[in-house]
């Protein structure tokens, strides 16, 4: 029998597809396991998690429990919960890793009351103390000001949600082994409390995704006008970019909530974020500073953005930014 | 209708500003607030009560000064207050938590309906909506934007990454609200008034009777090993002039960094 303790990775999968941030999971978790010496394992809640095991081999799982139920197709809370923490339960992991999406936001916490386990939501840097047993969750507190690393010493599993980006994905191979386990879970027994009627997937005039792009071009109240924007827009398609803006664009009504980066908004974690007349107040920086390397245009040289910019461009953005797009071109061409 | 909705009173981070020599925040003098997804959880009770009729409650755990964002939400229209306060609740987690705002919902009778903010903006876990349900035994919903009633079962449109769903979830439901769903109506004059002289009960050990292992910092998994300033930034660079050269100069640096 074999004793060697798991770290797991919560697979999830929708509309027949593994959630990006899954990869990235993996790859973070092969470190922490060699780190303390444990078994990567994903745990796959789906109608048929057969077809998503390779994936997870190549990203470093070693096992995929596969749970299969027709009632596990599309995420139910209650279905979900009831699968994972029965496993859990049954298998004891000593750590359990979620991605922060909608899906992963409801399941963990679920999860968490009903295995006594504690969970630290949004880790951006998690480490494994060998000496103590302990996974170190580091998380940004009260809109990025405060770092605080939280530990979980006398519950286990050890529980985090992580946003997408926060890790780099490293895939070992187009091939890795790795043991397929299914585990039946009888779910006959839950009660039917909630029914999906419909599933609306939008077709967004900005088709990136601010939480999974790579970069992000961010307008502010320095934009002026709505039809500024599309200074913004042209940068941002140039770069393949997401577009982004202030509360204030989005309170103006200049551009839709679902481009807002803030507090009050998204967190993003890009590659680049380039912010564009956006003065940088507190609301904002918590929804970006934990980019890899933030560009700041603006024409105040005391705006709060230059605080936190890796490169403030001192001007008015509607001749720098047209400039930057036009540079990109001539680079890429 | 009986609809409970859960408030949590936050430092108000607009006004927070940083001490750029200690990197800290300067937290005197910051206004409390009530958490601004909780105001949208608290407008969606308001809505339903218009239109179904019923009763709102607020509840709100804290330290004793979290009365004030009670008096708040009665002063926007709720009906009903309710504080969970007590020395022995403090330094609760979002476990702790869950399970003690999940015992003063147990004593209220006839709830069809929970609300809460989708997170709340000092902490944004997220957790305690989740947590509550769980502990109460009822279905749940995060990132709702809309309900409506339709006979036992609410119909939810719920937010997710690129569209929305349609679900229809069984009374007594628990939903986490998005700020998309509605704008906090403005206090009344008169129910301001109501509000300043409202009394509001607090409940603590001794009204909740709750297991002494799960309250409190003894009742929460989790804990703080250790609490540092965000790394700074050490090579920052600033760039001035024409924008061409300005350009020219930043794309050359990128290309160093490879990240272009």
């Amino acid at each position: 029998m074999s004793t060697i303790k798991e770290l797991w990775v919560f697979a999830e999968q929708r509309d027949g597809k593994l959630a990006g941030v899954v990869q990235e999971l993996l790859s973070q978790g092969q470190i922490l396991a060699d780190k303390a010496g444990f078994t990567l394992a994903a745990v796959l809640p789906s109608a048929n998690g057969a077809e998503f095991c390779q994936e997870l081999y190549n990203f470093g799982a070693k096992k995929v429990y596969t749970i299969d139920d027709p009632k596990l197709e599309n995420y139910q809370n209650d279905y979900y919960s009831r699968a994972v923490a029965q496993l859990i339960n049954e298998k004891k992991p000593e750590i359990v890793l979620y991605g922060a999406t909608t899906i992963g936001r409801s399941l963990a916490p679920t999860v968490a009351v009903m295995v006594d386990a504690g969970l630290t939501a949004d880790c951006t840097e998690l480490d494994f103390d060998v000496e103590g047993g302990n996974l170190l969750q580091t998380r940004p507190a009260f809109g990025g000001n405060i770092m605080a690393t939280i530990i979980c010493p006398d519950h286990r599993p050890q529980m985090s949600t992580v946003r997408s980006n926060v890790f780099k994905k490293m895939k070992i191979s187009d091939h890795e082994e790795g043991e397929q386990i299914n585990y039946p879970v009888d779910l006959s027994g839950v009660p039917e409390r909630m029914r999906l009627l419909e599933s609306v997937h939008e077709a967004d005039t900005n088709s990136i995704d601010l939480n999974a792009a790579q970069f992000i071009v961010s307008g502010g109240r320095g934009v002026g006008t709505p039809e500024n924007f599309k200074t913004i827009y042209d940068l941002a398609a140039e770069l393949g970019a997401a577009v982004g803006a202030s509360r204030a664009t989005v309170d103006a009504g200049w551009i839709s909530h679902h481009h807002q980066v803030g507090q009050t908004g998204k967190t993003v974690c890009p590659v680049i974020y380039i912010a564009c007349g956006i003065s940088g107040a507190i609301q904002h920086l918590a929804g970006m500073q934990s980019s890899d390397m933030i560009i700041a245009i603006n024409k105040d040289p005391d705006a709060p953005i230059f605080d936190i910019a890796d490169f403030g461009l001192i001007g008015d953005l509607h001749e720098v930014v047209p400039e930057f797009r036009k540079q990109i071109a001539a680079f890429k061409a | 209708m009986n609809i409970v909705v859960c408030i949590k009173q936050v430092p108000d981070s607009d006004k927070v500003t940083i001490d750029r020599e200690t990197n800290r925040l300067n937290r005197a003098g910051v206004p409390s607030i009530i958490n601004p997804f909780d105001e949208n959880a608290l407008e969606m009770a308001l809505q339903l009560k218009d239109e179904h009729g019923g009763k709102v409650t607020v509840i709100s755990m804290g330290p004793p000064q979290a009365v004030e964002a009670l008096r708040t939400a009665l002063s926007h229209g709720a009906d009903e207050a309710i504080l969970i306060s007590d020395r022995k609740f403090g330094g609760a987690d979002t476990w702790a938590t869950s399970y003690t705002i999940s015992l003063a919902i147990k004593k209220l009778e006839d709830v069809d309906l929970i609300l809460f903010g989708k997170q709340a903006i000092d902490g944004d876990t997220a957790q305690v909506g989740p947590g509550v349900a769980h502990f109460l035994d009822i279905p749940m919903l995060t990132y709702a934007k809309g309900v409506e009633v339709t006979g036992d079962t609410f119909k939810i449109n719920k937010v997710t990454e690129d569209g929305y769903e349609i679900w229809d979830i069984d009374k007594p439901a628990a939903l986490t609200v998005v700020k998309e769903a509605n704008q906090l109506r403005m206090p009344s004059l008169k129910k301001k008034m109501a509000a300043k002289k409202a009394e509001i009960p607090c409940w603590g050990f001794d009204e909740l009777q709750p297991d002494e292992e799960k309250i409190g910092l003894a009742g929460s998994p989790t804990k703080v090993s250790k609490v540092f300033a965000p790394p700074v930034k050490l090579n920052k660079q600033t760039l001035s002039g024409e924008p061409s050269e300005m350009i020219t100069e930043l794309i050359h640096k990128l290309k160093e960094q490879n990240v272009l």
